[in-house]
């Protein structure tokens, strides 16, 4: 068994307009369909408060915001279990990330 | 019975064009990864070249180097083994005694499939899909997959490298896809093995028409595939497609290396075998419903094939599976081959204005083949200072010398008005 990050990267603005709450809501409840479906494989995973609350610190330089300004920012992550990429990928297509995609990453092992 | 070194080198060199990629395939499972693979393999040609003068060619080469590498692979775990007992294994010990009995056998599987889908997986990009097909399933050398893409040998051998790095690291699995996976992924393979043809058939750039050595490995890919899954309408198509479009290969320039058209083409020189069996797949292809891109391609390639001259071209026919394809497969490069055809059977002006109705597609834009086209139908309707202007930006646009002789010729011969 390998361990995978799926990174989600998606649009902040829907989830701070006027429709907020509702998408929310909705985004809350596809997430749990997700954690029911895949529970086994799952590792650990949060979401992350959006990119306005994020702190930079750049050669000890503490400023506020993200690196850049992108349309499509890291929102939430999943740590999974799976026996290879196609066993990943199929995990990482059903996380739902309606305003953006997800990007998945094997974590990198180091020999002892 | 002991052999010459010249029939032993030329034994080698053949088994090394036709067998390289069924023997790294049978090797990689044994191995556990595709470098080390490789490195087995490599060693089992060098010892062919000594073992061969002495003993004699074998009568089955493929089984013997395939072997020679997985004994050489399994020494090598055994060796790993010894020396790093810390280290997680990369292939169980079960499939290690499983291989070791096989290794003894006559019968080896054909894993090649594995290893093309392995190569064409989505998650490396198209450039690194084609560059580990032609390295690990054709056997061309770094240099040579270089010299194909017209890229340095460094630059390959990074690429190459960063490919193998991944599959190795994000642990792209070496196995056929599940049924339900497999037609996305055969339609990867399938557009590695189309590409590889299509970049040898006009190189994009430089001085030939043709590169002759791309074809080949691109029809013997297509081959290797027809033979792993014979009642695949598209591996079917595509087959077809590769075997008709190059069964006029020597016909396609002159003497002195200029284009020359479908129109010009001296059909009692195209190759009638290829023909013949080309034809003969497409009509299984067309089969089935609705038929795929492929089969479309070929039946297309078809008509022009049956044609005895280009005045008793059906274009209609033609036109008609365009129209079929751009509902498979809506591209707007498809949407400009059926304009052409539209004025090859309904005469130039509607010719004009099929292709002026795709100016707009933003896919189009920077694509050499539309403004020559209409400036090909210009030309024809008589609006000489139009065509001048359309042979032009084609010419602007075109790399390959061969093509742009041609528009050239063709923006010379215009009228001066």
């Amino acid at each position: 068994m390998s361990q995978y990050l799926i990174l989600i990267y998606e649009d902040e603005a829907p989830f701070e307009g006027p429709g907020a709450a509702e998408v929310h809501a909705e985004v809350y409840a596809a997430h749990m369909k997700f954690g029911e479906n895949n529970g086994p494989k799952l590792v650990g995973g949060n979401a992350l408060q959006p990119t306005a609350t994020a702190t930079t610190i750049r050669d000890g330089v503490v400023t506020d915001g993200p690196f850049g300004e992108t349309k499509e920012a890291l929102g939430g992550y999943y740590l999974i279990e799976a026996a290879d990429l196609d066993e990943a990928i199929s995990i990482a297509k059903q996380v739902p990330a309606k305003y953006g995609a997800v990007e998945l990453r094997p974590i990198m092992v180091f020999d002892s | 019975m002991p052999r010459t070194q010249t029939e032993v080198a030329a034994a080698v060199a053949e088994a090394h064009r036709r067998e390289w990629g069924f023997v790294l395939a049978a090797t990689v499972r044994v191995a556990g990864n595709i470098d080390r693979a490789e490195e087995c393999v490599q060693d089992a040609y060098a010892q062919a070249l000594q073992q061969w003068e002495a003993r004699g060619i074998p009568a089955k080469p493929g089984a013997w180097l395939t072997t020679v590498a997985r004994r050489r692979a399994l020494d090598l775990h055994r060796r790993d083994a010894t020396a790093q007992r810390a280290l997680p294994k990369l292939v169980p010990d079960e499939l290690v005694a499983d291989v070791a009995e096989a290794v003894g056998g006559d019968e080896i599987p054909d894993e090649r499939l594995r290893l093309i889908c392995t190569c064409c997986h989505p998650a490396l990009a198209v450039e690194a899909q084609l560059a580990l097909t032609l390295r690990l399933l054709c056997g061309l050398s770094t240099a040579e997959v270089a010299r194909a893409f017209l890229v340095s040998e460094p630059t390959m051998a990074a690429r190459l490298t960063r490919a193998k790095q991944k599959i190795a690291a994000a642990k792209i699995p070496y196995r056929v896809p599940p049924a339900d996976e497999l037609p996305e992924r055969l339609a990867a393979v399938l557009g590695v093995v189309h590409l590889v043809f299509t970049t040898g058939h006009t190189a994009p750039v430089g001085a030939d028409l043709v590169r002759r050595d791309l074809v080949e490995r691109a029809l013997e890919l297509a081959r290797m595939l027809r033979a792993l899954l014979p009642s695949h309408p598209d591996v079917a198509g595509l087959l077809a497609l590769i075997l008709l479009t190059d069964a006029r290969r020597n016909t396609r320039v002159d003497r002195t290396g200029r284009l020359l058209l479908l129109e010009e083409q001296d059909r009692s020189q195209w190759n009638q075998s290829e023909i013949r069996e080309g034809l003969l797949l497409v009509r299984e292809a067309s089969d089935h419903r609705p038929p795929g891109r492929y089969a479309l391609q070929a039946a297309i390639a078809a008509v022009h094939a049956a044609a005895p001259t280009w005045a008793d071209t059906d274009w209609e026919e033609v036109v008609e599976l365009y129209d079929q394809l751009c509902a498979v497969w809506p591209s707007p490069v498809v949407a400009l081959n059926r304009a052409v055809a539209v004025g090859m059977a309904r005469g130039p002006a509607a010719g004009l204005a099929a292709v002026d109705a795709l100016a707009a597609e933003p896919e189009l834009a920077g694509y050499r083949y539309l403004p020559a086209a209409r400036a090909d139908f210009l030309r024809r309707v008589g609006r000489a200072d139009d065509a001048r202007a359309a042979y032009l930006d084609a010419i602007a646009l075109t790399d390959n010398a061969v093509e742009r002789d041609f528009l050239e010729s063709r923006l010379r011969s215009l009228p001066t008005g």
